[in-house]
Protein backbone atom coordinates (compact mmCIF):
# COMPACT_ATOMS: atom_id res chain seq x y z
CA UNK A 1 0.00 0.00 0.00
CA UNK A 2 1.56 3.18 -0.96
CA UNK A 3 -0.46 4.93 2.06
CA UNK A 4 0.29 4.84 6.03
CA UNK A 5 -2.76 2.84 7.97
CA UNK A 6 -3.70 5.99 9.61
CA UNK A 7 -3.61 7.75 6.12
CA UNK A 8 -6.03 5.01 4.86
CA UNK A 9 -8.17 5.18 8.48
CA UNK A 10 -8.55 9.29 8.23
CA UNK A 11 -9.38 8.39 3.83
CA UNK A 12 -12.03 5.78 5.02
CA UNK A 13 -13.68 7.24 8.13
CA UNK A 14 -13.09 11.67 7.30
CA UNK A 15 -13.35 13.65 10.67
CA UNK A 16 -15.55 16.61 10.10
CA UNK A 17 -16.99 16.24 6.63
CA UNK A 18 -19.47 19.05 5.33
CA UNK A 19 -20.07 22.34 5.60
CA UNK A 20 -20.79 25.03 7.80
CA UNK A 21 -23.71 27.30 6.57
CA UNK A 22 -23.60 30.05 8.93
CA UNK A 23 -19.29 29.83 9.25
CA UNK A 24 -17.21 32.49 10.77
CA UNK A 25 -14.81 32.05 8.07
CA UNK A 26 -14.15 30.33 4.95
CA UNK A 27 -11.45 29.44 2.98
CA UNK A 28 -10.82 27.65 -0.30
CA UNK A 29 -7.30 26.74 -2.06
CA UNK A 30 -6.11 24.15 -4.21
CA UNK A 31 -7.70 23.73 -8.13
CA UNK A 32 -9.02 20.76 -10.01
CA UNK A 33 -5.80 21.87 -12.48
CA UNK A 34 -3.28 21.52 -9.59
CA UNK A 35 -5.06 18.01 -8.65
CA UNK A 36 -6.51 19.37 -5.29
CA UNK A 37 -9.17 21.12 -3.67
CA UNK A 38 -10.32 21.52 -0.43
CA UNK A 39 -12.75 24.11 1.34
CA UNK A 40 -12.55 24.85 5.38
CA UNK A 41 -15.40 25.72 7.33
CA UNK A 42 -14.61 27.68 11.03
CA UNK A 43 -16.75 28.87 13.68
CA UNK A 44 -15.02 30.47 16.04
CA UNK A 45 -15.85 31.36 20.00
CA UNK A 46 -13.51 33.11 21.86
CA UNK A 47 -10.84 33.34 19.98
CA UNK A 48 -11.15 28.88 19.86
CA UNK A 49 -11.92 26.84 16.95
CA UNK A 50 -15.41 25.51 18.06
CA UNK A 51 -16.27 24.01 15.31
CA UNK A 52 -14.32 22.62 11.81
CA UNK A 53 -16.16 21.14 8.77
CA UNK A 54 -14.28 20.56 5.23
CA UNK A 55 -14.86 19.67 1.75
CA UNK A 56 -12.42 17.43 -0.61
CA UNK A 57 -11.99 16.81 -4.23
CA UNK A 58 -8.82 14.93 -4.36
CA UNK A 59 -7.12 11.85 -4.14
CA UNK A 60 -6.95 9.77 -0.83
CA UNK A 61 -3.57 11.76 0.70
CA UNK A 62 -5.78 15.10 0.14
CA UNK A 63 -9.03 13.64 2.39
CA UNK A 64 -6.62 12.61 4.89
CA UNK A 65 -5.03 15.76 5.50
CA UNK A 66 -8.06 17.35 5.73
CA UNK A 67 -9.32 15.21 7.72
CA UNK A 68 -6.20 15.20 10.08
CA UNK A 69 -6.05 18.81 9.97
CA UNK A 70 -9.60 19.38 10.99
CA UNK A 71 -8.42 17.00 14.35
CA UNK A 72 -5.60 18.63 14.99
CA UNK A 73 -7.35 22.11 14.68
CA UNK A 74 -10.39 21.98 16.21
CA UNK A 75 -10.43 23.46 20.06
CA UNK A 76 -7.63 24.99 19.69
CA UNK A 77 -7.22 28.27 19.50
CA UNK A 78 -6.68 30.52 16.65
CA UNK A 79 -2.82 31.15 16.77
CA UNK A 80 -2.32 27.74 18.02
CA UNK A 81 -4.22 27.11 14.48
CA UNK A 82 -2.11 28.89 12.94
CA UNK A 83 1.23 27.19 13.79
CA UNK A 84 0.00 23.77 12.39
CA UNK A 85 2.05 23.08 9.28
CA UNK A 86 2.46 20.94 6.52
CA UNK A 87 4.91 19.20 8.25
CA UNK A 88 3.13 18.90 11.64
CA UNK A 89 0.54 16.99 9.45
CA UNK A 90 2.27 14.76 7.40
CA UNK A 91 4.34 13.71 10.60
CA UNK A 92 0.66 13.36 12.33
CA UNK A 93 -0.26 10.75 9.17
CA UNK A 94 2.76 8.37 9.90
CA UNK A 95 3.85 10.42 6.42
CA UNK A 96 2.80 10.52 3.09
CA UNK A 97 4.40 9.50 -0.14
CA UNK A 98 6.76 12.18 -1.41
CA UNK A 99 4.88 12.81 -4.41
CA UNK A 100 1.50 13.65 -2.41
CA UNK A 101 3.58 15.91 -0.25
CA UNK A 102 1.99 18.98 -1.91
CA UNK A 103 -1.59 17.93 -0.80
CA UNK A 104 -0.55 18.49 3.00
CA UNK A 105 0.34 21.58 1.81
CA UNK A 106 -2.89 22.29 0.94
CA UNK A 107 -4.89 21.30 3.85
CA UNK A 108 -3.08 23.85 6.48
CA UNK A 109 -3.28 26.55 3.46
CA UNK A 110 -7.11 25.99 3.64
CA UNK A 111 -7.45 26.29 7.58
CA UNK A 112 -5.38 29.31 7.57
CA UNK A 113 -7.14 30.54 4.92
CA UNK A 114 -10.41 30.75 6.71
CA UNK A 115 -8.81 31.63 9.92
CA UNK A 116 -7.41 34.75 7.64
CA UNK A 117 -11.19 35.20 6.51
CA UNK A 118 -12.48 35.14 9.64
CA UNK A 119 -9.72 37.66 10.99
CA UNK A 120 -10.91 39.95 8.26
CA UNK A 121 -14.99 40.09 8.73
CA UNK A 122 -13.76 40.50 12.27
CA UNK A 123 -11.62 43.86 11.05
CA UNK A 124 -14.31 44.83 8.77
CA UNK A 125 -16.92 44.26 11.56
CA UNK A 126 -15.29 47.00 13.79
CA UNK A 127 -14.38 48.97 10.48
CA UNK A 128 -10.68 48.88 10.24
CA UNK A 129 -9.27 47.92 6.19
CA UNK A 130 -8.89 44.56 5.59
CA UNK A 131 -5.49 43.05 5.33
CA UNK A 132 -5.04 41.74 1.99
CA UNK A 133 -4.80 37.90 1.83
CA UNK A 134 -3.67 35.95 -0.67
CA UNK A 135 -6.09 34.33 -3.11
CA UNK A 136 -4.93 30.62 -3.53
CA UNK A 137 -7.25 29.02 -5.66
CA UNK A 138 -4.32 28.31 -8.56
CA UNK A 139 -1.12 26.26 -9.08
CA UNK A 140 1.93 28.93 -8.04
CA UNK A 141 6.14 29.08 -9.37
CA UNK A 142 7.69 27.21 -6.46
CA UNK A 143 10.15 29.92 -6.77
CA UNK A 144 8.62 33.65 -7.24
CA UNK A 145 5.09 31.88 -5.94
CA UNK A 146 3.48 33.82 -9.13
CA UNK A 147 0.55 32.67 -10.58
CA UNK A 148 1.21 29.92 -13.53
CA UNK A 149 -1.73 29.38 -15.96
CA UNK A 150 -3.01 26.08 -17.32
CA UNK A 151 -0.26 24.71 -18.61
CA UNK A 152 2.38 24.41 -16.03
CA UNK A 153 6.19 24.76 -18.21
CA UNK A 154 7.00 27.99 -17.97
CA UNK A 155 6.73 30.47 -15.71
CA UNK A 156 5.71 33.76 -17.04
CA UNK A 157 6.72 35.95 -14.22
CA UNK A 158 10.26 34.56 -13.36
CA UNK A 159 11.36 33.22 -16.88
CA UNK A 160 11.79 29.84 -15.39
CA UNK A 161 11.31 26.85 -17.10
CA UNK A 162 10.21 24.01 -15.18
CA UNK A 163 10.73 20.57 -15.46
CA UNK A 164 8.88 17.37 -13.37
CA UNK A 165 11.09 15.91 -10.19
CA UNK A 166 11.72 12.33 -11.28
CA UNK A 167 11.10 11.85 -7.66
CA UNK A 168 8.02 13.89 -6.63
CA UNK A 169 6.66 14.90 -9.64
CA UNK A 170 7.00 18.64 -8.22
CA UNK A 171 8.07 21.44 -10.56
CA UNK A 172 11.72 21.93 -10.43
CA UNK A 173 13.60 24.82 -12.75
CA UNK A 174 15.07 22.58 -15.46
CA UNK A 175 19.09 21.85 -14.57
CA UNK A 176 18.24 22.76 -10.86
CA UNK A 177 20.50 20.86 -8.54
CA UNK A 178 17.53 20.24 -5.90
CA UNK A 179 14.07 20.11 -6.33
CA UNK A 180 12.39 23.00 -4.22
CA UNK A 181 9.77 20.61 -2.95
CA UNK A 182 11.19 17.48 -1.77
CA UNK A 183 14.80 18.54 -1.83
CA UNK A 184 16.07 15.53 -4.34
CA UNK A 185 19.59 15.96 -5.59
CA UNK A 186 18.86 16.70 -9.42
CA UNK A 187 22.58 17.14 -10.23
CA UNK A 188 22.86 13.72 -11.22
CA UNK A 189 21.33 12.33 -14.44
CA UNK B 1 -12.79 -11.23 0.54
CA UNK B 2 -14.27 -11.64 -3.10
CA UNK B 3 -11.47 -9.89 -5.64
CA UNK B 4 -12.93 -8.77 -9.16
CA UNK B 5 -10.11 -8.05 -11.54
CA UNK B 6 -11.05 -5.25 -13.89
CA UNK B 7 -7.58 -4.12 -14.96
CA UNK B 8 -6.67 -5.43 -17.93
CA UNK B 9 -4.73 -2.64 -19.18
CA UNK B 10 -2.24 -3.05 -16.87
CA UNK B 11 -2.07 -6.46 -16.78
CA UNK B 12 -3.93 -9.69 -17.84
CA UNK B 13 -3.44 -12.94 -15.79
CA UNK B 14 -1.47 -15.76 -17.54
CA UNK B 15 -3.11 -18.15 -19.35
CA UNK B 16 -3.21 -21.76 -17.62
CA UNK B 17 -1.91 -23.37 -21.46
CA UNK B 18 1.20 -20.42 -21.52
CA UNK B 19 1.88 -21.20 -17.49
CA UNK B 20 2.24 -24.53 -18.76
CA UNK B 21 4.66 -24.11 -22.27
CA UNK B 22 6.75 -22.05 -19.63
CA UNK B 23 7.19 -24.51 -16.73
CA UNK B 24 9.87 -26.25 -18.43
CA UNK B 25 12.03 -23.34 -18.87
CA UNK B 26 11.97 -22.59 -15.13
CA UNK B 27 13.59 -25.99 -14.15
CA UNK B 28 15.67 -27.83 -16.75
CA UNK B 29 15.63 -26.25 -20.25
CA UNK B 30 18.01 -24.06 -19.61
CA UNK B 31 19.91 -23.98 -23.28
CA UNK B 32 21.32 -20.49 -24.53
CA UNK B 33 19.70 -20.49 -28.21
CA UNK B 34 23.50 -19.82 -29.79
CA UNK B 35 24.83 -22.41 -28.29
CA UNK B 36 25.82 -24.97 -31.08
CA UNK B 37 25.07 -27.95 -28.94
CA UNK B 38 22.06 -29.83 -28.31
CA UNK B 39 21.07 -28.00 -25.39
CA UNK B 40 21.19 -24.97 -27.31
CA UNK B 41 19.73 -26.32 -30.17
CA UNK B 42 16.88 -27.20 -28.93
CA UNK B 43 16.45 -23.63 -27.20
CA UNK B 44 16.56 -21.90 -30.65
CA UNK B 45 14.30 -24.23 -32.64
CA UNK B 46 12.15 -23.39 -29.41
CA UNK B 47 11.55 -19.56 -30.36
CA UNK B 48 11.70 -20.20 -33.79
CA UNK B 49 8.66 -22.21 -32.90
CA UNK B 50 7.24 -19.40 -30.81
CA UNK B 51 8.16 -16.58 -33.52
CA UNK B 52 6.24 -18.51 -35.70
CA UNK B 53 3.24 -18.15 -33.77
CA UNK B 54 3.81 -14.78 -33.20
CA UNK B 55 3.97 -14.05 -36.74
CA UNK B 56 0.79 -15.97 -37.53
CA UNK B 57 -1.34 -13.85 -35.20
CA UNK B 58 -0.78 -10.80 -36.85
CA UNK B 59 -0.61 -12.40 -40.38
CA UNK B 60 3.46 -11.57 -40.68
CA UNK B 61 6.70 -13.59 -42.04
CA UNK B 62 8.59 -14.85 -39.22
CA UNK B 63 11.46 -13.14 -40.30
CA UNK B 64 9.86 -9.93 -39.36
CA UNK B 65 9.21 -10.73 -35.69
CA UNK B 66 11.71 -9.36 -33.56
CA UNK B 67 11.14 -10.10 -29.60
CA UNK B 68 11.57 -7.66 -27.24
CA UNK B 69 11.96 -7.15 -23.23
CA UNK B 70 8.11 -5.16 -23.22
CA UNK B 71 5.87 -2.61 -25.52
CA UNK B 72 7.39 0.27 -24.75
CA UNK B 73 11.21 -1.18 -25.58
CA UNK B 74 9.21 -2.24 -28.95
CA UNK B 75 8.00 1.20 -29.44
CA UNK B 76 11.61 2.94 -28.63
CA UNK B 77 12.89 0.43 -31.01
CA UNK B 78 10.25 1.43 -33.71
CA UNK B 79 10.23 5.28 -33.25
CA UNK B 80 14.29 5.53 -32.95
CA UNK B 81 15.10 2.94 -35.24
CA UNK B 82 13.12 3.83 -38.02
CA UNK B 83 13.98 7.86 -37.59
CA UNK B 84 17.63 7.42 -37.08
CA UNK B 85 17.55 5.02 -40.68
CA UNK B 86 16.13 7.72 -42.44
CA UNK B 87 18.10 10.50 -41.00
CA UNK B 88 19.46 11.39 -44.82
CA UNK B 89 15.46 11.93 -46.30
CA UNK B 90 14.36 14.53 -42.88
CA UNK B 91 14.20 14.53 -39.32
CA UNK B 92 10.42 15.31 -39.02
CA UNK B 93 8.09 12.65 -37.47
CA UNK B 94 4.15 12.42 -37.60
CA UNK B 95 2.87 11.26 -34.16
CA UNK B 96 -0.89 11.16 -32.71
CA UNK B 97 -1.27 13.27 -29.46
CA UNK B 98 -2.71 9.99 -27.86
CA UNK B 99 0.41 7.93 -28.37
CA UNK B 100 1.72 6.05 -25.52
CA UNK B 101 4.29 7.90 -23.68
CA UNK B 102 7.05 5.45 -24.45
CA UNK B 103 6.16 6.73 -28.06
CA UNK B 104 5.98 10.60 -27.18
CA UNK B 105 9.24 10.41 -25.32
CA UNK B 106 11.24 8.56 -27.87
CA UNK B 107 9.97 11.37 -30.67
CA UNK B 108 11.20 13.90 -27.52
CA UNK B 109 14.52 12.47 -26.77
CA UNK B 110 14.84 12.24 -30.68
CA UNK B 111 14.67 16.14 -30.61
CA UNK B 112 17.86 16.16 -28.87
CA UNK B 113 19.89 14.61 -32.40
CA UNK B 114 17.76 17.29 -34.23
CA UNK B 115 14.33 15.35 -35.13
CA UNK B 116 11.00 17.72 -34.74
CA UNK B 117 7.70 16.30 -34.20
CA UNK B 118 3.87 17.13 -35.55
CA UNK B 119 0.94 15.92 -33.31
CA UNK B 120 -2.32 15.19 -34.82
CA UNK B 121 -4.97 16.41 -32.89
CA UNK B 122 -7.90 14.45 -31.93
CA UNK B 123 -11.70 14.57 -31.81
CA UNK B 124 -13.50 14.10 -28.90
CA UNK B 125 -13.83 10.47 -28.73
CA UNK B 126 -10.04 10.14 -29.82
CA UNK B 127 -10.25 9.38 -33.01
CA UNK B 128 -7.70 10.34 -35.51
CA UNK B 129 -8.61 11.47 -38.80
CA UNK B 130 -6.64 10.67 -41.51
CA UNK B 131 -6.55 13.73 -43.65
CA UNK B 132 -4.89 15.44 -40.61
CA UNK B 133 -2.24 12.94 -40.89
CA UNK B 134 -1.77 13.61 -44.46
CA UNK B 135 -1.98 17.25 -43.81
CA UNK B 136 0.57 16.59 -41.39
CA UNK B 137 3.08 14.71 -42.98
CA UNK B 138 5.99 16.88 -45.03
CA UNK B 139 8.41 16.67 -47.45
CA UNK B 140 11.50 15.29 -44.86
CA UNK B 141 8.39 13.44 -42.51
CA UNK B 142 10.55 10.08 -42.18
CA UNK B 143 7.72 8.54 -40.02
CA UNK B 144 4.93 8.16 -38.81
CA UNK B 145 3.36 6.73 -35.87
CA UNK B 146 -0.39 5.91 -34.64
CA UNK B 147 -1.60 4.09 -32.42
CA UNK B 148 -3.88 0.78 -32.92
CA UNK B 149 -6.13 1.11 -30.21
CA UNK B 150 -5.69 3.56 -26.82
CA UNK B 151 -5.30 2.02 -23.56
CA UNK B 152 -7.13 4.90 -21.83
CA UNK B 153 -10.31 5.55 -23.72
CA UNK B 154 -10.54 2.24 -25.69
CA UNK B 155 -10.84 3.64 -29.19
CA UNK B 156 -9.29 1.74 -31.89
CA UNK B 157 -8.10 4.23 -34.93
CA UNK B 158 -8.68 3.87 -37.95
CA UNK B 159 -4.55 2.56 -38.86
CA UNK B 160 -5.60 0.58 -42.33
CA UNK B 161 -6.84 4.46 -43.70
CA UNK B 162 -3.75 6.00 -42.33
CA UNK B 163 -1.82 3.22 -43.92
CA UNK B 164 -3.14 4.22 -47.44
CA UNK B 165 -2.20 8.05 -46.48
CA UNK B 166 1.13 6.77 -45.83
CA UNK B 167 1.81 4.71 -48.47
CA UNK B 168 0.83 7.23 -51.38
CA UNK B 169 3.11 9.49 -49.53
CA UNK B 170 6.01 7.08 -49.35
CA UNK B 171 6.61 7.08 -45.58
CA UNK B 172 6.75 4.39 -43.24
CA UNK B 173 4.05 3.86 -40.94
CA UNK B 174 4.48 3.05 -37.19
CA UNK B 175 1.67 1.27 -35.25
CA UNK B 176 1.62 0.81 -31.33
CA UNK B 177 -1.03 -2.11 -31.20
CA UNK B 178 0.37 -3.05 -27.70
CA UNK B 179 -3.49 -2.32 -26.22
CA UNK B 180 -4.88 -4.07 -29.34
CA UNK B 181 -2.95 -7.35 -30.54
CA UNK B 182 -4.29 -10.15 -28.76
CA UNK B 183 -7.54 -8.57 -28.13
CA UNK B 184 -8.88 -7.74 -31.52
CA UNK B 185 -8.16 -8.99 -34.88
CA UNK B 186 -4.69 -7.50 -36.63
CA UNK B 187 -3.38 -7.86 -39.86
CA UNK B 188 -0.40 -6.41 -40.71
CA UNK B 189 -0.80 -6.57 -44.20
CA UNK B 190 -4.61 -5.38 -44.03
CA UNK B 191 -3.96 -2.39 -41.91
CA UNK B 192 -0.59 -1.50 -44.22
CA UNK B 193 2.04 -1.11 -41.42
CA UNK B 194 5.60 -0.95 -41.97
CA UNK B 195 5.91 -1.44 -37.81
CA UNK B 196 3.86 -2.93 -34.99
CA UNK B 197 4.39 -3.10 -31.52
CA UNK B 198 2.44 -5.79 -29.23
CA UNK B 199 3.53 -7.48 -25.85
CA UNK B 200 2.29 -10.54 -24.73
CA UNK B 201 1.15 -9.03 -21.35
CA UNK B 202 -1.84 -7.47 -22.69
CA UNK B 203 -3.01 -11.04 -23.91
CA UNK B 204 -2.77 -13.57 -20.93
CA UNK B 205 0.94 -13.78 -22.01
CA UNK B 206 3.71 -13.09 -19.40
CA UNK B 207 5.03 -9.91 -18.36
CA UNK B 208 8.69 -9.31 -20.47
CA UNK B 209 7.44 -10.84 -23.06
CA UNK B 210 6.90 -8.34 -26.61
CA UNK B 211 7.15 -7.88 -29.88
CA UNK B 212 8.53 -5.67 -32.43
CA UNK B 213 7.08 -6.51 -36.76
CA UNK B 214 9.32 -4.90 -38.88
CA UNK B 215 8.13 -5.31 -42.65
CA UNK B 216 10.59 -6.99 -44.70
CA UNK B 217 13.34 -4.24 -46.76
CA UNK B 218 12.18 -1.68 -44.44
CA UNK B 219 15.74 -0.15 -42.65
CA UNK B 220 15.47 -0.01 -38.79
CA UNK B 221 18.42 0.76 -36.98
CA UNK B 222 19.71 -1.84 -34.34
CA UNK B 223 18.40 -0.70 -30.68
CA UNK B 224 20.77 -2.82 -28.82
CA UNK B 225 24.31 -3.57 -30.17
CA UNK B 226 25.88 -6.67 -29.34
CA UNK B 227 25.95 -10.18 -30.60
CA UNK B 228 23.97 -11.69 -33.76
CA UNK B 229 20.67 -12.23 -31.86
CA UNK B 230 17.48 -11.48 -33.50
CA UNK B 231 19.03 -10.91 -36.71
CA UNK B 232 21.83 -8.58 -35.20
CA UNK B 233 19.25 -5.99 -34.67
CA UNK B 234 18.95 -6.57 -30.92
CA UNK B 235 21.49 -8.31 -29.08
CA UNK B 236 21.19 -10.02 -25.38
CA UNK B 237 20.45 -13.29 -24.49
CA UNK B 238 17.21 -14.23 -25.54
CA UNK B 239 14.22 -14.45 -22.75
CA UNK B 240 13.73 -18.02 -23.96
CA UNK B 241 11.08 -18.53 -21.36
CA UNK B 242 8.99 -15.28 -21.85
CA UNK B 243 9.34 -16.06 -25.76
CA UNK B 244 7.88 -19.53 -25.63
CA UNK B 245 5.14 -17.89 -23.35
CA UNK B 246 4.41 -15.03 -25.43
CA UNK B 247 4.28 -17.38 -28.80
CA UNK B 248 1.87 -19.78 -26.60
CA UNK B 249 -0.24 -16.91 -25.75
CA UNK B 250 -0.20 -15.43 -29.51
CA UNK B 251 -1.66 -19.07 -30.12
CA UNK B 252 -4.28 -19.15 -27.82
CA UNK B 253 -5.43 -15.68 -28.88
CA UNK B 254 -5.15 -16.49 -32.58
CA UNK B 255 -7.79 -19.44 -31.53
CA UNK B 256 -9.97 -17.86 -28.84
CA UNK B 257 -9.57 -14.42 -29.98
CA UNK B 258 -13.63 -14.14 -31.61
CA UNK B 259 -15.11 -16.20 -28.60
CA UNK B 260 -13.42 -13.86 -25.96
CA UNK B 261 -13.90 -10.56 -27.64
CA UNK B 262 -18.02 -11.60 -28.05
CA UNK B 263 -18.44 -12.35 -24.65
CA UNK B 264 -16.57 -9.77 -23.28
CA UNK B 265 -18.00 -7.27 -25.54
CA UNK B 266 -21.52 -8.20 -24.31
CA UNK B 267 -20.33 -7.28 -20.29
CA UNK B 268 -18.93 -4.22 -21.23
CA UNK B 269 -22.31 -2.72 -23.02
CA UNK B 270 -24.06 -3.81 -20.07
CA UNK B 271 -21.74 -1.30 -17.91
CA UNK B 272 -21.57 1.21 -20.24
CA UNK B 273 -25.44 1.15 -20.53
CA UNK B 274 -26.33 0.83 -17.20
CA UNK B 275 -23.63 2.47 -15.19
CA UNK B 276 -24.80 6.05 -16.04
CA UNK B 277 -28.54 5.04 -15.18
CA UNK B 278 -26.86 4.02 -11.77
CA UNK B 279 -24.97 7.10 -11.16
CA UNK B 280 -25.79 10.37 -12.85
CA UNK B 281 -23.02 12.80 -14.15
CA UNK B 282 -20.85 10.44 -15.92
CA UNK B 283 -19.39 10.52 -19.14
CA UNK B 284 -18.19 8.02 -21.17
CA UNK B 285 -14.93 8.63 -22.74
CA UNK B 286 -13.64 7.19 -25.93
CA UNK B 287 -15.76 5.98 -29.10
CA UNK B 288 -19.02 4.08 -28.21
CA UNK B 289 -18.88 1.69 -30.70
CA UNK B 290 -14.75 1.83 -32.13
CA UNK B 291 -13.81 0.84 -29.09
CA UNK B 292 -11.96 -2.36 -27.32
CA UNK B 293 -13.80 -5.50 -26.47
CA UNK B 294 -13.07 -5.19 -22.87
CA UNK B 295 -12.44 -1.65 -22.27
CA UNK B 296 -15.31 0.64 -20.20
CA UNK B 297 -14.01 3.98 -19.39
CA UNK B 298 -15.71 6.75 -17.45
CA UNK B 299 -15.15 9.87 -16.41
CA UNK B 300 -17.07 10.75 -12.91
CA UNK B 301 -18.03 14.36 -12.27
CA UNK B 302 -17.00 16.09 -8.94
CA UNK B 303 -15.00 13.11 -7.98
CA UNK B 304 -10.92 12.31 -8.18
CA UNK B 305 -10.21 9.05 -9.86
CA UNK B 306 -8.10 7.89 -7.14
CA UNK B 307 -10.38 8.09 -4.48
CA UNK B 308 -12.67 6.48 -6.41
CA UNK B 309 -9.90 3.52 -7.37
CA UNK B 310 -9.05 3.08 -3.68
CA UNK B 311 -12.92 2.58 -2.19
CA UNK B 312 -13.37 -0.06 -5.45
CA UNK B 313 -10.09 -1.47 -4.46
CA UNK B 314 -11.25 -1.85 -0.74
CA UNK B 315 -14.69 -3.91 -1.72
CA UNK B 316 -12.42 -5.94 -3.81
CA UNK B 317 -12.46 -4.30 -7.21
CA UNK B 318 -9.18 -3.84 -9.38
CA UNK B 319 -9.58 -0.64 -11.27
CA UNK B 320 -7.27 1.79 -13.27
CA UNK B 321 -7.20 5.85 -13.42
CA UNK B 322 -6.09 8.77 -15.57
CA UNK B 323 -6.37 11.27 -12.81
CA UNK B 324 -3.13 13.72 -12.19
CA UNK B 325 -3.13 12.59 -8.57
CA UNK B 326 -3.02 8.62 -9.57
CA UNK B 327 -0.18 9.23 -11.84
CA UNK B 328 3.03 9.81 -9.96
CA UNK B 329 4.25 12.70 -11.79
CA UNK B 330 0.69 14.52 -11.25
CA UNK B 331 -0.38 15.75 -14.20
CA UNK B 332 -3.52 15.12 -15.61
CA UNK B 333 -3.70 12.47 -18.66
CA UNK B 334 -2.47 13.39 -21.50
CA UNK B 335 -5.14 11.55 -23.44
CA UNK B 336 -7.94 13.17 -21.53
CA UNK B 337 -6.92 16.56 -22.29
CA UNK B 338 -6.32 15.95 -26.10
CA UNK B 339 -10.13 14.80 -26.45
CA UNK B 340 -10.74 18.41 -25.05
CA UNK B 341 -11.60 17.04 -21.14
CA UNK B 342 -11.55 19.89 -19.21
CA UNK B 343 -8.87 19.25 -15.67
CA UNK B 344 -11.86 18.90 -13.54
CA UNK B 345 -13.54 16.13 -15.88
CA UNK B 346 -10.30 14.59 -16.34
CA UNK B 347 -9.66 13.91 -12.55
CA UNK B 348 -12.57 11.84 -12.22
CA UNK B 349 -10.84 9.66 -15.02
CA UNK B 350 -11.58 5.33 -14.11
CA UNK B 351 -10.96 2.51 -16.54
CA UNK B 352 -12.68 -0.65 -15.75
CA UNK B 353 -11.01 -3.36 -18.61
CA UNK B 354 -12.26 -6.49 -18.51
CA UNK B 355 -10.38 -9.75 -18.66
CA UNK B 356 -11.14 -13.09 -19.87
CA UNK B 357 -13.32 -15.07 -17.34
CA UNK B 358 -14.88 -11.71 -15.97
CA UNK B 359 -18.83 -13.04 -15.20
CA UNK B 360 -21.96 -11.32 -15.56
CA UNK B 361 -22.01 -11.26 -11.83
CA UNK B 362 -18.65 -9.68 -11.64
CA UNK B 363 -20.52 -6.72 -13.77
CA UNK B 364 -23.26 -6.59 -11.48
CA UNK B 365 -21.44 -6.48 -8.36
CA UNK B 366 -19.51 -3.62 -9.74
CA UNK B 367 -22.94 -1.76 -10.41
CA UNK B 368 -23.73 -2.53 -6.88
CA UNK B 369 -21.03 -1.24 -5.42
CA UNK B 370 -19.95 2.08 -7.31
CA UNK B 371 -23.29 4.05 -6.79
CA UNK B 372 -22.74 4.46 -2.70
CA UNK B 373 -19.09 5.24 -3.24
CA UNK B 374 -19.26 8.41 -6.08
CA UNK B 375 -22.36 9.05 -3.28
CA UNK B 376 -20.19 9.46 -0.61
CA UNK B 377 -17.33 10.87 -2.27
CA UNK B 378 -19.55 13.37 -3.51
CA UNK B 379 -21.09 14.38 -0.43
CA UNK B 380 -17.46 15.62 0.73
CA UNK B 381 -16.61 17.00 -2.65
CA UNK B 382 -16.79 21.13 -2.94
CA UNK B 383 -17.01 20.81 -6.48
CA UNK B 384 -20.19 18.64 -6.12
CA UNK B 385 -21.84 21.37 -3.21
CA UNK B 386 -21.30 24.02 -5.88
CA UNK B 387 -22.89 22.64 -8.47
CA UNK B 388 -26.15 21.83 -6.25
CA UNK B 389 -25.95 25.47 -5.52
CA UNK B 390 -25.43 26.78 -9.03
CA UNK B 391 -28.27 24.75 -10.36
CA UNK B 392 -30.15 25.97 -7.26
CA UNK B 393 -30.05 29.27 -8.47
Amino acid sequence: MIYSDKVMDHFQNPRNVGVIKDADGMGQVGNPVCGDMMTFYIKVKDERLEDIKFQTFGCGAAIAVSSMVSEMAKGKTIDEAMKITNATVAESLDGLPKNKLHCSNLGADALHAAIEDYRKKQAAARGEAAEGTVAKDQCYCPYCEGPLEGAEEFCDHCQIEFEDCPHCGNLAKKGAEKCPACGADLSQP
Amino acid sequence: MKRVYLDHIAATPLDPGVAEAMRPFLAGRFGNPQSLHADGQEALETIEDARARVAALIGAAESEVIFTSSGSEANNFAVKGLALARRDKGCHLVLSAIEHQSVLHSAKSLEKSGFSSTLVAVDKDGLVDPEEVRKAIRKDTVLVSVMLANSEVGTVEPVAEIGKVCRAAGVPLHTDAVAAAGSIPVNVGALGVDALSLAGDQFYGPKGSAALFIRKGVRILPFIDGGIQEGGRRGGTENVMGIVGLGKAADIAGQKLGERAQAMTALRDKLIEELPRRVGHVVLTGHREKRLPHHVSFCVEFVEGESMLLNLDMKGIATSSGSACTSRALKASHVLLAMGLDHALAQGSLVFSLVDGTTAADIDYVLEVFPPIVERLRQMSPLYTQFLEDNRK
